[in-house]
């Protein structure tokens, strides 16, 4: 059976390869909206903030299970890679690890906690956030910087902490843009306006020091005709930008017409600079150290959990989308009723 | 060294607060679809009344389950790259099944069963709750599944220091897998069970003699009288399974040091592992080789079995095992006799009157102690976990990978940092964690949004009542 599909210590990784991208993709565009929108809370007042938590609710659980998805592929498919990855990042991890307890649990304990304590609750979904979100740049930083610390990696990875968690909070406005209504909405078209560049800066960043950390990155987007090739993606993401930009100076409309636009073109943004980011490193998983072929598992181990995942994976997508439905419109207030 | 007691001290403290959770929403999901099913089938507002306010404490729990449980998915790589290295090939796929089958049903539906109830038709509103009930299940399932196969590895062959599973269905019924799996499942009905009457003790103390707190307490009093019976079996069969496959385990729960018949129980002791002997003993004769075999001259296995000729010790630390195991047994034992008793003392008749105490005489001491006991599920739970696993040592997988091989190469201070942070933050919440559940079951004992559906705008409230007229219901 596997001559038919070629050699398996080829297509398997590469699956796994794939399958590991699109759940750092889908980790990142939705819990990077709404970790943005916990970026965000200090912004806002009271009220706003019940709605904003209201409008990411039902749904933040599900979106950190692709990061234990993605971990868990890294772990179970390329576990020597898993092991490289995180003990040279041991520390962001803990971070990130604390800042997603902190936010995760006070979503639970600002609405049941005594009302004296909201305030405090608030404080540390806050905080919560913004530590989850810095914990992610950096860790990206550290990545393409090749995971070694030195000072001038450090600066570069603090750089980029800075720029994604202005990122997410941009995609978060975005969504709130989409999800709210009234002063919030009018609100959150301002904070998208004043976020929009963390996301570019962000891209620009990392386009730009990709290539000059590694030659073979400069290699592979710089050559003829791969040039040619790349091309679009630039010149797409220039474009969305320049709609957002445009967009958003026409929003809020009186009949919320449009109010989709931001978070699809802010979705479309974050998958082409995933895109470019995996063209960039593939085949390796540990930068220039290690590729995917190297860090595989057996294949009799991949080969089993990829039969699951084929059935899994759709259906996970199907009752995601169930779950966007349920709760689609405007975001109401939450109640177990 | 340092480095691999602080990780294993990091990894103890991290799993043992993750246990916490799951150990309660395992159970408490099909239990709030027990309410929720005997309220479809009655009509009866105070099964409802009991799903409202528990569906709240599941909610708290499951969110605490879900942040702590992504630690544990991190901790692999960060603090234990060499098991997944040498088991990688058989943990891995176990690992995605859990996450791919369990961890995305739970997460997607609780959603949908929290905060669906207005937007979707009863009935997906009850599929997604037996989907939540079902997901916390299978979750136990795969994960009980690879700690078992730690315990008691099958199905695999090692070539060049690496395992690769020759048959996945030995692999995954393991030999210890069905008992670790009963085990623990009774474990988190017991937890809840005693949870739900402790906290129905706790409202009924403050002036709540509502319906819902009374369905509640039977609730749980009934489900801890019936599972106490079966859960003192199965962990005598679980034990006996232990016998076979671990005997070092076995014999650090007895404080048994040398192999041989007529072994008594020790009620009390002080191992003394340097002198290899316990101080201070209170014993049983015989009992140990009748409870382990059936027959008062029956051979239990002793530690010093397990001590090769150059002096490495390859038995367990005996005393946290042997005390773990006691405090385990004891806890179960206080279950057997609070439960049985309350139920005893309310099937009582008044001989004046001719009629059953019932709930409502119970005196007040009798429900201080079911608050008393509303966490004792944790401690047993704990406890045998630490059994298990502290009995495991110095193995990470039973004969085939030493804790040792397995740590990170990470400087000690930095697994001390981390490991400080962790605990603070744990401290804090378990410590928020009972006070609002408490602060939730004082609130529900007065009334409020239970019997007022008009919530009090502004008010950080637990969004249980709908406007009447669509008024904003406070956020949840």
């Amino acid at each position: 059976m596997m001559t038919l599909f070629g050699d398996p210590n080829i297509w398997l990784p590469w699956s796994f390869g794939a399958l590991l991208g699109v759940s750092i993709l889908i980790y990142v565009v939705l819990d990077g909206f709404d970790l943005g929108v916990g970026v965000l809370f200090p912004f806002a007042n009271g009220a706003e903030k019940d709605t904003m938590v209201a409008s990411i609710g039902p749904f933040w659980d599900a979106n950190e299970t692709w990061l234990v998805l993605a971990v868990g592929i890294l772990l179970v498919a390329f576990p020597v890679a898993h092991g490289i990855i995180l003990t040279s990042l041991y520390l962001p991890v803990a971070v990130l690890l604390i800042g997603l307890i902190m936010r995760g649990v006070a979503f639970e304990f600002r609405a049941k906690a005594p009302a004296p304590w909201k305030n405090t609750w608030n404080g540390v979904f806050y905080a919560g956030s913004l530590l989850s979100s810095l914990a992610q740049g950096f860790m990206l930083g550290m990545y393409i910087m090749g995971l070694t610390w030195t000072w001038g990696n450090v600066g570069f990875a603090l750089l980029t902490a800075v720029f994604l968690t202005v990122g997410y909070s941009f995609i978060g406005a975005t969504w709130l843009i989409l999800k709210t209504e009234g002063a919030l909405q009018k609100k959150a078209v301002d904070w998208a306006k004043g976020g929009i560049w963390g996301l570019i800066l962000g891209i620009g960043a990392i386009s730009v020091a990709s290539p000059l950390v590694s030659p073979r990155i400069f290699e592979k987007w710089f050559s003829f005709p791969s040039m040619l090739y790349l091309a679009p993606l630039p010149i797409l993401s220039g474009l969305l930008v320049a709609y957002l930009w445009w967009k958003l100076s026409t929003l809020p409309r009186e009949d919320d017409s449009y109010a989709w636009s931001p978070f699809v073109a802010a979705m479309a943004l974050f998958i082409l600079a995933f895109l470019g980011l995996a063209y960039s490193f593939y085949p390796y998983v540990v930068p220039e150290q290690m590729t995917i072929y190297e860090a595989a598992a057996a294949p009799e181990a991949l080969i089993i959990i990829l039969v699951g995942a084929c059935f899994v994976v759709p259906t996970i997508l199907a009752y995601t989308a169930l779950a966007y439905w349920v709760f689609r419109g405007k975001a109401t207030a939450l109640s177990y009723e | 060294m340092e480095t691999l007691l602080l990780s294993r001290i990091q990894f103890a403290a991290n799993i043992s607060f993750h246990i916490l959770f799951p150990t309660i929403t395992i159970a408490l999901g099909w239990v709030l679809l027990f309410f929720k099913l005997r309220f479809n089938a009655t009509g009866d507002a105070k099964w409802m009344d009991a799903y409202r306010f528990w569906v709240k404490i599941f909610a708290l729990s499951f969110g605490m389950g879900v942040v702590s449980g992504i630690t544990m998915s991190f901790q692999f790589g960060t603090n234990w790259p060499g098991f997944m290295e040498a088991v990688g090939n058989v943990a891995g796929p176990l690992l995605a099944y859990e996450v791919m089958t369990a961890f995305f049903l739970e997460a997607v539906f609780l959603g949908i069963m929290l905060f669906g109830f207005s937007r979707v038709p009863n009935w997906l509103h009850t599929t997604a709750t037996v989907l939540v009930a079902f997901g916390t299940t299978m979750s136990t399932f795969w994960i009980i599944v690879l700690n078992s196969w730690m315990h008691t590895p099958a199905g695999f062959e090692i070539r060049d220091g690496v395992v690769f599973a020759t048959d996945w269905f030995d692999v995954i019924f393991n030999p210890s897998m069905p008992y670790r799996l009963t085990h623990m499942l009774l474990a988190s009905g017991l937890t809840v069970a005693f949870l739900i009457a402790g906290i129905s003790a706790f409202r009924r103390l403050i002036g709540d003699s509502s319906d819902g707190v009374k369905a509640g307490m039977k609730t749980g009093l009934w489900m801890a009288a019936l599972l106490i019976p079966i859960q003192i079996f199965a962990g005598d069969m679980h034990g006996l399974n232990t016998l076979e496959h671990q005997p070092a385990k076995v014999a650090a729960m007895e404080g048994n040091w040398e192999t041989g018949p007529n072994k008594p129980l020790y009620l009390f002791a002080i191992p003394n592992e340097e002198e290899r002997r316990n101080d201070y003993a209170i014993k049983i004769p015989n009992m140990a080789s009748i409870i382990l075999t059936h027959k008062a001259d029956g051979v239990v296995p002793g530690l010093n079995d397990f001590v090769a000729e150059d002096g490495t010790v390859m038995h367990p630390p005996v005393s946290k095992v042997f005390w773990s195991f006691r405090i385990m047994v004891g806890t179960g034992l206080a279950m057997l006799l609070v439960s049985w008793g309350t139920l005893a003392w309310i099937a009582r008749r008044d001989p004046e009157t001719g009629d059953r105490f019932r709930l409502k005489r119970l005196p007040k001491f009798w429900l201080w102690g079911l608050v008393a006991m509303t966490f004792s599920g944790w401690l047993a739970t704990l406890a045998g976990w630490y059994t298990t696993e502290i009995g495991r040592q110095p193995w990470l997988v039973q004969g085939v990978l030493t804790t040792e091989a397995a740590v990170a190469d990470v400087a000690a201070p930095m697994v001390l940092t981390t490991l400080i942070a962790y605990l603070v933050v744990y401290a804090l919440l378990l410590t928020a964690y009972i006070a609002v559940i408490f602060y939730l079951a004082r609130k529900a004992a007065k009334g409020e949004n239970i019997n007022n559906p008009i919530p009090q705008s502004g008010e950080a409230t637990t969004g249980l009542g709908r406007g009447a007229s669509g008024a904003a219901v406070p956020a949840e």
